[in-house]
This record gives structure tokens, C-alpha cells and sequence, in this order.
């Protein structure tokens, strides 16, 4: 387990800004509670500061989570998130899609945001913008990319997809073999 | 045609009204072949009596004594049945018997319409038509009104006479019913072993032999002994539920006979299906309601837990509905609960749990702590912490480090635990409901080799708890076996080698007390602290939890061995003890003379020798 070096960390946050833009501060910045990225293997964790002073004690190969697993970094050094980090994604999320009870199972299955199966959405979401997936009862589901900008999305077909899914809490039995390492 | 069922049955009281009545002699027969029919049709039996009285032209006030007797006769009719049941259990299987009863009553049947058509042709005197009526109470008032308070003292005391008579018969036949040979013959058993087992005749066996283990005294056959019905209990458990010999014995011995035939039931049977809410993410209301709307049948676990919530049928498979897969809730056996809510977590303490896998009381814990504090989840197994990880970020706990260690390791990786919670690996012979296979796999070697681990996982814990802790300084050990040697003995062993550490109360609603002696084994009194639980008791796997506080510091506080360094030390230490311990006794001959000499006495008067006057001239001496 090691902190995070200049360049991953400025990776890690340019991946994060796309979804919660400028709340990425009160990540970083947390008064009563102070938390830190650490890397562990190739994964990225946010933890709690005194977890992750206390975690110094276990020995690396043995330290297999801690805290929040945010995502990992791909051989070609890129950051891929993980539905692990979707808790904090949602409580910061700037823009968001409800999806109404019909679409749930859809959406955990694995399969695209449809129009038809879309409750309600921000209103300013533009093209291509990370967009964090919500049930209409405000219970996170997953998160993805719009398709479309909002009002463009207004006037498209029910069958035509509003966003394309990059995660799901559905992986959490689909990929639980390869997800947590 | 019913001459054997007349012999069944109780012959005294229709003499005695003979006498009474001053009947004419078909009229008794009458009645007594009417007395064995099938009770349901007391009407029927009215019709077809009545009538033939009044062809005879009887007196009325005899016609009034006819229906006494009747009434008589009808209260008879449920003791005239418990002595069929108690004849029908003297020959359960006896498929001829039983035959032949029903033919009977078929002919009475038969017997019965002829009647009723004779009487239909013959008379229709509108007087007698009343008697037909269902309104039975009506006729008999009128017709006894002028005796009635003499007649009922009589038929009251009668009715009582034969009760006390019936109950005796009971008592006396249920005593002496199994002497008739339960245990089956060598000859017996040579032929059962060459067929297929007949199950329906080892389960009747079974039950038999658990009655007469209750009262051996008075039930046990002559010449037989409790050992032998024992060991035929046995066997006919490995043929019937698939036990191996080893480890039938091993679970028959915790309990009493018909305690443990409730307990090889119950491990037949599945648990019901629990869930634990996620109180970090939901409330147990939200959560049932949710359910409830998905079309699940569920309804609290019981009084003892918050947070559990018991499902009895479901229309979506409740692993895979959106509520699992946001961390709402998760699939937690009952008995799983008990150690955490033993623990009984602080927020803000540092916890470990040393056997975490797969996470279930990991994220009770990390709830119990609404998130604050450290908890370290260890486990040995690296491919299991797959799922304890998977549990732990579904349920969104985020105070957790995982860690893969052999937990004997622990205060020398870190130590200074607030609480340590020990749900030990053990040989599962408390969740046989759940996995079948332990009925055969375990053998004498795993009972050996896996305390043996428990202990030294268990000192670790010791070791790794910070005594000065303000709130804590807890272990609680717990193990889903019910054999004494993971439980009792591991716990006795702790506070023999770890003087710092005191059994306290659990403070689980629900449980039976640990033995404090077990089979010649004496514990420490304080080990009736502990809780156990049996699936027949509480519905819960087969479970075990035990509640230390550490006191004080030890030397061993500081322990920097690795798991290797103990293991190697353990095996050591019990090189050294050996198998007798320095508890054990040393020999008196002359104490054991007396005891010799007594127990030769006592054998000499069960054979019915009068021991005094068989040595007499070495008696005499002695007295000189």
C-alpha cells in the first residue's frame, strides 16, 4: 500500500470530475472526517485516514481491501472505476437519471438506460457526460454516459438509448470472480 | 362373527347391569354387539333398537331402561375406543387384525340396514316417531323424568368405575407392551441384512427402543441391557439418517435419548431462510415493506434481534433483487447473529474479526459501529475473501481492512483489539441441515486437530486484546459445532493457560447453559456462562458462543511468534501433558478393595444370591 503519485492521482481525479465535476473538493477536502487515496496492487482505495494509518501494520501481500475501492488502474495506465465507488459518486453526482420500476431489472442485467424506461433527469445534462443512475426511489444503481443531452434526448424514440451503462450493482454476482481481484 | 373383538373388550360392567336392568338375555346380546360400532352413528344405533322393543311389547318403563343402557352405552363408547387404540398399538403391524376389524364392521353395517328396513315395513306408529328424531336429549328426559336424579347418581357412579377400571388397563398395558421384544434377534438381524433396509420398520424400532431408554426400569426387557438397546439405537441411526458410527455416538451422547432422535430430525430439515437488514443503508420496516411490495413472504425473526427478518416464500429469488444487489440486506443464518450481538460493539473501537469469511458478521459488526472505528477483517483463506470483499463494498462498509492472514499471527501483526470476535473453523456438526456431507466426512482425527487449532486460535485472540481498553477487552469465541471438545474444552483450556481472561454473561436473550461436566470431564463452574444452541430447540443451526473479558495484562501480551513458532510450541506442550494431565488421580488399592468387594455384593443381589449367606463361614469369621 502506497500513496498515489502526482501522475495517478491527476489521472484518478480527471476520471472522477466527469462524474461529480467540482464536488471532487469535498472528497479531497474533509474536515471532520479526513480521508486519502491509497494504492494497493493495482487498485485505487479511498480511506478513512486512520484506517489507512493502521493498515501500515499489515504486510502488502497480505492487505486485500480497505476501506472504499474506487477502481483500478489497466496495464496501458489508465483508471477504470468500479461499482464499488458508486456510493460516493452518487452522493456527489451532478448529473443524474431516475429510472422508472420497469427499467430496473433491464438496467441490471447489463443493458443500456432506454428512453422508455426513463422517470426523470437533470435538465442540463450535456452530450457524453457522466451521469450517475438512480431508481425512482433515489436507491443508486450504477452509473454511466449520456447518450444524448437532455433536451436533445426529449424528442427521440422510446427504444433509442439516453445512456450508455459502464457499471452496474448488478456486476456485484455477474463479476464477483474477477471484480475484487 | 366379532368374537374377537368382544374378547378385546371389557366384559364386567354389562353383567353388572344385568343385574340392574333385569333384561332378558337377547336384549343383552344386542347391546353389546352394538357397543363395538362406529360411534359416529349413535342415531342410527337408536333407530334400529327402539324398534324392535316395541314388536316384543315391552313395558314402557323397560323401554325407559333400554335407553339408560343406551346412554350408557354410548359413554362407554370412547373408553370401549382408547382400549382399541391401546390393542392397536400392541399390534401396530399386524395387517390382518386390522383387516378383519373392518370387515366387521362392514357386516355390522349390513346388519344395521336390515334392521332399518324390517322396522319400515313393519311399523309406522306415529308415537314412536319422535324416537327418530335427532333431537336425542329431548326423548331421554321425557322418558326418564321420574327417576331421572337416582338413574344419573347410578349411571354417574358406573361411568366412573369403569374410567378408573379402563385407566388401569391403560397404565398396565402400556407397561407391559414393550416387553415384548424390541430389540430384534440375531436371526432377526441376519435377514435384515441381507434385504434393502425397511425404514418404516428401523423408525418404528427407533422410537420403540428411545421409549423404553426413558423408563429402563420398568420397560427394560429381562436379561437385556441398556447398553444393548443402546448400541442397537445406534446402528439403526447410521441406517436411517446415513451418520457415520463415529460421530452418531459422538452427538447422541450431548443429549438424552429422545432428546437427540428431535435433534437427528431436525438436522433433516433446512433452517428457514434469514435476512439481516443493512441498518447503514435502510430501516427493517423500509426493507419488509419493499419486500412485501416484491411479493416476499416474510415476518421478523423473533423478539431477540432488531435487524432479522425470516423468509417463508418468495416469488423473486431474494439473492438477486435490486435491494440485495444495493446492500440493503443479506442472506445471514439466525445463529450467525448471536456472536455479534454477544460482542456487542462500540463505536470508535478498534475490532477484529479473525475468521471473517464470508463477511456476514464482518458487516453486522461495521453496522453496529454505524461505520466509525476500525474493523480488521481477517481470513485465512485467500480464495474466500473474494466474497468477504464483494459483502463488505456491497453493503457499504467503509471502516473494514481486509487482510489474509492465518489469524495465530495476530498480536504479532497487530495487536491492542478493543474487542476480538472468534466465529472459530470448526468440524459444522451444528449445520448438518445445511451441509449433509459432515454426517460421513468427520472422523476421530478432526475431532483432535481442529480444537487444537481453536486453542491456539483462541490464546491469539487473548493475546490480541488490549486489557486496558475503557469499553472493551472482549473475546467472544464461537463455534456452528455442538461436540464439547470445539467448545466447552477450547474454553476451559483458555482459562486454565490464560489466567487473565473471566467467562461474563453473553447477554443473548435466548440459549441453553454450557455443560460444566461432561462425560467424566470436569470445566470450570464459569463455564456455565456459555451458550449453546440445538436446531430443535430454537430453529437456529447448531451453535455455541462464549464471552470472555480480559482482565489484566499477561506476559504473552507481547507475543511476536509467528503461527509456525505456536503451532510447533502447542504440539509441543502436548507431547509434554500427554493424554493423562496431572489432573488425574493417583491409585489406592486399599480404597479400591472396598469398592471391589461392594460392587461384587451389589452384583450378587441383582442375581437374586443373598450375598451374606453364601460365604458364611467367611462372615463368621470376620465377626469373630
Amino acid at each position: 500500500m502506497r500513496q498515489l503519485t502526482e501522475e495517478e492521482t491527476q489521472v484518478i481525479f480527471e476520471k472522477l470530475a466527469g462524474y461529480i465535476g467540482r464536488n471532487i473538493v469535498y472528497l479531497v477536502d474533509n474536515k471532520d472526517k479526513p480521508h486519502v487515496f491509497r494504492l494497493q496492487k493495482d487498485r485505487v482505495y479511498y480511506v478513512p485516514e486512520h484506517i489507512a494509518n493502521l493498515a501500515t501494520s499489515v504486510a502488502r501481500p497480505n492487505l486485500m481491501s480497505l476501506g472504499l475501492c474506487m477502481g483500478k488502474f489497466t496495464k496501458t495506465g489508465k483508471f477504470r472505476l468500479h461499482i464499488t465507488s458508486l456510493s460516493v459518486l452518487a452522493q456527489y453526482a451532478k448529473y443524474k437519471v431516475w429510472i422508472k420500476p420497469n427499467g430496473e431489472m433491464p438496467f441490471l442485467y447489463g443493458n443500456h438506460v432506454l428512453k422508455a424506461h426513463v422517470g426523470k433527469m437533470s435538465d442540463d445534462i450535456p452530450e457524453h457526460a457522466g451521469v450517475i443512475v438512480f431508481s425512482m426511489h433515489d436507491v443508486p444503481l450504477g452509473f454511466g454516459v449520456s447518450a444524448k443531452s437532455t433536451s436533445e434526448s426529449r424528442d427521440i424514440q422510446p427504444t433509442s438509448i439516453v445512456t450508455f451503462r459502464q457499471a452496474d450493482i448488478g456486476e456485484y454476482l455477474r463479476d464477483e470472480d474477477t471484480l475484487f481481484t | 362373527m366379532g368374537s374377537r373383538r368382544l374378547k378385546q373388550m371389557q366384559r364386567a360392567p354389562p353383567t353388572l347391569e344385568e343385574f340392574q336392568a333385569r333384561k332378558d338375555k337377547h336384549q343383552q346380546r344386542k347391546d353389546k354387539n352394538k357397543r363395538p360400532r362406529d360411534d359416529s352413528k349413535p342415531e342410527e344405533r337408536k333407530r334400529g333398537k327402539n324398534p324392535k322393543k316395541f314388536k316384543k311389547g315391552e313395558e314402557e318403563e323397560e323401554e325407559a331402561e333400554a335407553l339408560k343402557e343406551l346412554k350408557k352405552a354410548e359413554e362407554q363408547l370412547p373408553k370401549v375406543d382408547l382400549k382399541e387404540l391401546a390393542a392397536a398399538k400392541k399390534t401396530l403391524f399386524d395387517d390382518d387384525e386390522e383387516e378383519e376389524v373392518d370387515e366387521e364392521d362392514e357386516e355390522l353395517k349390513d346388519e344395521f340396514d336390515l334392521e332399518q328396513e324390517y322396522e319400515n315395513d313393519e311399523d309406522g306408529e306415529p308415537v314412536e316417531r319422535p324416537l327418530f328424531s335427532d333431537d336425542e336429549e329431548g326423548d331421554i328426559e321425557d322418558l326418564n323424568a321420574a327417576n331421572m336424579e337416582a338413574l344419573s347418581r347410578k349411571l354417574d357412579e358406573e361411568a366412573q368405575m369403569e374410567e378408573e377400571e379402563a385407566e388401569a388397563e391403560l397404565v398396565e398395558g402400556d407397561k407391559m407392551q414393550p416387553r415384548a421384544e424390541v430389540l430384534p434377534t440375531e436371526e432377526q438381524e441376519a435377514i435384515e441384512a441381507q434385504g434393502p433396509p425397511d425404514l418404516t420398520a428401523v423408525r418404528t424400532r427407533m422410537i420403540e427402543i428411545v421409549k423404553v431408554l426413558e423408563d429402563f426400569k420398568s420397560m427394560g426387557a429381562e436379561g437385556k441391557s441398556r447398553t444393548e438397546y443402546v448400541d442397537r439405537l445406534l446402528k439403526d441411526i447410521c441406517q436411517y439418517f446415513g451418520y457415520s458410527s463415529f460421530l452418531a455416538e459422538k452427538l447422541f451422547n450431548l443429549f438424552s435419548p429422545a432428546e437427540a432422535m428431535e435433534f437427528f430430525e431436525a438436522n433433516e430439515i433446512a433452517r428457514p431462510v434469514t435476512i439481516r437488514t443493512n441498518t447503514l443503508k435502510t430501516r427493517r420496516r423500509d426493507l419488509a415493506q419493499t419486500l412485501v411490495n416484491r411479493g416476499v413472504n416474510l415476518q421478523p425473526i423473533g423478539t431477540w434481534t432488531k435487524v432479522g427478518l425470516q423468509i417463508f416464500d418468495s416469488q423473486v429469488p431474494i439473492g438477486a433483487t435490486p435491494e440485495y444487489l444495493a446492500g440493503h440486506y443479506i442472506l445471514q443464518a439466525a445463529s450467525s447473529f448471536l456472536p455479534v450481538v454477544a460482542l456487542d460493539p462500540q463505536e470508535n473501537e478498534r475490532v477484529l474479526d479473525m475468521a471473517a469469511a464470508p463477511g456476514g458478521k464482518t458487516t453486522y459488526i461495521s453496522a453496529l459501529m454505524k461505520n466509525t472505528g476500525c474493523v480488521f477483517a481477517n481470513d485465512a483463506n485467500k480464495s474466500r475473501t473474494k466474497s468477504l470483499i464483494a459483502n463488505i463494498h456491497r453493503l457499504g462498509c467503509t471502516n473494514t481492512i481486509v487482510c489474509n492472514y492465518d489469524a495465530r499471527e495476530f498480536p504479532k501483526v497487530i495487536g491492542g483489539f478493543d474487542r476480538i470476535l472468534l466465529d472459530a473453523p470448526c468440524s459444522g456438526t451444528g449445520v448438518i441441515g445445511k451441509d449433509q456431507s459432515v454426517k460421513v466426512s468427520r472422523t476421530e482425527k478432526d475431532f483432535m486437530q481442529i480444537p487444537h487449532l481453536q486453542k491456539q486460535l483462541l490464546l491469539s485472540a487473548i493475546d490480541s486484546v488490549d486489557c486496558n481498553s475503557k469499553s472493551g477487552g472482549v473475546i467472544v469465541y464461537s463455534t456452528c459445532s455442538v461436540a464439547v471438545e470445539e467448545n466447552e474444552a477450547v474454553v476451559d483450556y483458555a482459562l486454565r493457560k490464560r489466567p487473565n481472561v473471566k467467562l461474563v454473561e453473553t447477554k443473548l436473550a435466548i440459549g441453553k447453559e454450557g455443560f460444566v461436566s461432561y462425560r467424566g470431564k470436569t470445566f470450570h463452574p464459569s463455564v456455565k456462562l456459555t451458550r449453546r444452541y440445538y436446531p430443535h430447540t430454537y430453529n437456529v443451526d447448531g451453535f455455541f458462543v462464549a464471552k470472555f473479558q480480559k482482565t489484566g495484562p499477561s506476559k504473552f501480551d507481547d507475543n511476536q511468534a509467528s503461527a509456525k513458532e505456536k503451532e510447533a510450541a502447542a504440539r509441543q506442550e502436548a507431547v509434554e501433558e500427554g493424554i493423562i494431565k496431572d489432573d488425574f488421580a493417583s491409585f489406592d488399592d486399599e480404597d479400591d478393595e472396598r469398592y471391589i468387594e461392594r460392587s461384587k455384593k451389589v452384583g450378587l443381589l441383582k442375581k437374586g444370591i443373598n450375598p451374606h449367606s453364601k460365604k458364611p463361614s467367611a462372615s463368621d469369621k470376620r465377626k469373630k
